[in-house]
Formats: C-alpha cells, structure tokens, sequence
C-alpha cells in the first residue's frame, strides 16, 4: 500500500523527494557497473516482472491473500542498484499511471520500499549468503524479511517526523512491525522460493550468484553446486 | 499498457504528457502545503480539479470508481477521531470523537481525495507510452526513460503470459486456497521472471539490430514538444491553485 498525498506533511515528504533523488542518481552510476553484461532493457523487464508479481495474490487464510513487494527479489536477481532503479520505476509508474501512491509522495515511497528495502535485503543477502557458505534459499528468506520491516522501518521514521495523524509514535510503530512481521515472513517464503525456482533453471540470471561467487572464495563449488542442483 | 487511459481528443488529452505531470505536481503540491484549517481553500481546490475533469469529458462516475484506490486510507481516517489521542468533543448524543483526530481525517481526506483525482485525471487523458515521451522531454536521465518505457511496453506481455500460466495451472486442476500452494505459484513466479528476462534478451538484441542506441530521445518520437504557451495553458491549474491558497490565506476563512 502505498502512502497518499497528504499523509506526511510537506516538509518530510520533500526532504524525502531529496534522499530519493540522491539514492537513483547513486543507483544510476552503480548500475553502469552492474548493467554492463545485462543492459537496461533487462531492468525494464524486471519491472514488469515485480509489477506483475505484485498482482499474484497468495492465499493467506480463509478469503484474505497478499502479495509480494519484490524488492529482495529484485535486489538479488538483478543487483542492488539496478534493483534500486527497477522499483523506483515500479512506484513511478503506479504514480502516474495508474494514481496508486500520491505524487508528492512519490519521495517517501521510493524511500521505504525502492531504496530502504531493496538495499536493506542486499546487505543482509550478502552476509547470509557468506556466513551460510552459500545457502542461497535461507540468505534470500532472510532478506525477502529484512526489505519488509526496513521499508515499514522508514514509514515510522516519516511518520514520527512529519505524521499528521493525532497517534502515539510508539503505537504506530509497534503496530506497524507487529504487523510487517507477518507480512515480511510472507515476502520470505516467496522469495526464497522464487530465487530458487529461477536459480534452478538459469542461474546465469541471478546476480547475486554471479557476483558472490567470482568474487568471494568463501563460497564453495560445492555449495554453489547444491543450489544449482 | 492502457493505466486508466480513456480515450478523447479534449484540451486536456492533447496537453503535451510533460506539461501535465509537471502541472500535476505543482497542484498537488500547493493543495499539500495549505494548512489544513483553511477549510475554504480546499473548497476551491475541488471547484478547479472538477472543471478540469468535466474539460477533459471524464464521466464522473468513472472518475470516482478510479478514486476507489484510496479507500484503505479513507477507513484509516474515519477511525481516527475514534482512536485519536487529545481534547475530545461528544457528538450525536454520547459518541467521544477527539477533536485533533477529527483534523487529522479531514486533512488527510481532503489532501489524498485531492491527489488521486488529479492523477487519475493524468492517468484518464495520457496514453502511458507518452508519460515515457513526457519524462524524456523533461531530462529524466536516459538509463530511467529506458526501464520505464520498457516497464510500460511489455507490462502488457507479461500480465498476458501470466495469464495463461494461471489458466494452464487452472485447467490441470489447481487451485490457490491454502499455504501449501505457495511452492506452486511462487515456482511458477520464477518461470514467469525466466520467460520475462529471455524475452528482454531476445527484443533487446532485435532492437539493437534496427539500431536503438539507448537514448532517450527514442522514446519521445511521436510526442510533441511544449512552447511556453502550451507551458502557460498547462500550468494555469497549479497557479489558480496558488491564487486559491492566497485567496483564502488573506480571507478570515
């Protein structure tokens, strides 16, 4: 769900336009690096595949479902920066296009859930993936839950300094990890399970295989190998 | 991708897409900056946004049943002078509403009512594929113009081949009602990222072929450039809203 116009007060939603824009034109050099093999028009399709994906509804219990935020799977398909820009295109286009998510929003959202989550699930991918030696499913659960709470982490920190709601700070927070608590352990599962399906058939594709494995002697052949199985 | 995109030739639909984000944005953002007590301001504002609406020819009920987007907050607000803390007032023989809850709602339904029906106005009267053309024209960098004119090409695609993927799960006799489908539509998920990503390799190489080099400038052909009187005609909306607000911040209202 994303934040409308008006929730936070103009002050913090343009001081979050400005951490936006800072964190894309970051992402935009770092992507360079990470796109040069993949190009851009992959990360156009990985767009398309997180906004797709947000429309798959999962069962949760009788009636209710969710569904995905992507930002872990973008971050570990195609890269934190190139994942960075993806679900900002993503919100950008909801924006838009489709009026989900206030225009002068636009900051906050691309805050919480394009650059908090997404880098947010990289890191801890990456330090899993390391302390794991290799155990691809359990790094990518473990950030698929991480890019939930961080994005939620960032709508408290918004709220407490530019809420317009007349609520205790500390109730909206405890009610929004309580809550993102469940919703993250969700976003793990399908993650985790994603990542494997696509590492199962093309693990050329994923890039946290492709840049944790050249680069960290850590991971074993016969971890990376068990993954790929 | 059609969005909410309704077709028309009014005033408004051939508006360059780049002058009405940007007047978009200068609206909303004057409506988000007007204290919420200038109750009057608003009033205005809504006058402005539903002449737009009507010179754009949006049937008003189609207008509305777009703006259902907001609903989740709309209930938000409503339960917050329920729950809000501070001074509270009894109204309708009995019920404790909190006053600054009641503030509260009436800020956030009038500023995000305000919002999304100036964007489902942009979204109604601008084909996607010209927001594309609109954000090259205003200098997004071209790495961004090219993953969102190719979020906005192939959205289409893919929602077309999950589609399908969920028919032919369908008609082996699957269906998604308990957590132990999970596995089945998130593998799927991972064929459906697979099948997106070989796609984009495979238009991507076509598309170099004929060859697209990557600027943005490919994707603002077909889409015309703004003088600064269609500048002025576009951004006449966000400058009465500005007369709006200094209208009501002179008046005692």
């Amino acid at each position: 769900m994303h934040i409308p116009d008006g929730f936070i007060d103009a002050p913090v939603a343009i001081a979050a336009g400005a951490v936006a824009i800072g964190a894309v034109a970051l992402s935009l050099r770092g992507a360079r690096r990470e796109l040069t093999e993949t190009s851009a028009p992959m990360a156009g399709l990985t767009a398309v595949f997180i906004f797709a994906a947000q429309m798959v509804n999962f069962p949760v219990a009788a009636g209710t479902s969710g569904h995905l935020i992507g930002a872990a799977l973008a971050a570990i398909l195609i890269g934190p920066y190139a994942g960075v820009l993806a679900m900002t295109v993503v919100l950008s286009v909801q924006a838009l296009v489709f009026a989900d998510g206030g225009l002068t929003a636009l900051g906050l959202n691309v805050v919480n859930l394009a650059v908090l989550a997404t880098v947010a699930a990289w890191w801890v991918f990456r330090g899993v993936f390391r302390l794991t030696r290799g155990r691809l499913v359990v790094a990518a659960a473990a950030a698929g839950f991480v890019s939930v709470l961080a994005a939620a982490g960032g709508f408290v920190v918004e709220f407490l300094l530019g809420g317009t709601v007349p609520l205790a700070g500390d109730t909206v927070a405890a009610a929004m990890f309580g809550v993102h608590a469940f919703i993250g352990i969700g976003e793990a599962a399908i993650t985790a399970l994603v990542v494997a399906a696509v590492a199962g058939v093309r693990p050329d594709l994923v890039y946290a295989l492709r840049r944790l494995r050249s680069s960290d002697p850590a991971v074993s052949p016969a971890a990376a190998e068990k993954v790929t199985a | 991708m059609e969005g909410l995109y309704l077709a028309g030739d009014s005033r408004i639909h051939r508006l360059p897409a780049q002058v009405k984000v940007v007047a978009a944005l200068f609206f909303v953002l004057v409506v988000v900056t007007t204290p919420r007590e200038r109750v009057l301001a608003f009033a205005g504002y809504a006058v402005l946004v539903a002449a737009v609406a009507a010179l754009a020819a949006i049937p008003p009920l189609r207008m509305l049943r777009r703006m259902m987007i907001e609903v989740p907050f709309v209930v938000f607000a409503v339960l917050l002078p329920v729950f809000g803390l501070g001074e509270r007032v009894t109204v309708l023989g009995g019920v404790s509403l909190s006053v600054e809850g009641l503030w509260a709602a009436w800020n956030i339904l009038a500023k995000a009512t305000l919002g999304v029906a100036v964007a489902v106005i942009l979204g109604a009267t601008t084909r996607p594929q010209d927001v594309v053309g609109g954000l090259a024209r205003l200098r997004l960098p071209a790495l961004l113009v090219q993953i969102t004119g190719f979020m906005v090409r192939y959205v289409d695609v893919v929602v077309d081949e999950a589609t399908r993927m969920r028919t032919a799960m369908a008609a082996r006799g699957f269906t998604a009602r308990h957590l132990n489908a999970w596995p089945a539509v998130a593998r799927s998920l991972g064929t459906l990222f697979v099948r997106t990503y070989e796609r984009g390799e495979r238009v991507h190489v076509a598309m170099l072929s004929r060859g697209y080099d990557g600027s943005a400038k490919a994707w603002s052909l077909g889409t015309s450039p703004a003088g600064p009187t269609v500048w002025a005609t576009g951004l006449a909306l966000p400058a009465a809203a500005l007369a709006v607000a200094g209208a009501a911040w002179w008046s005692t209202w």
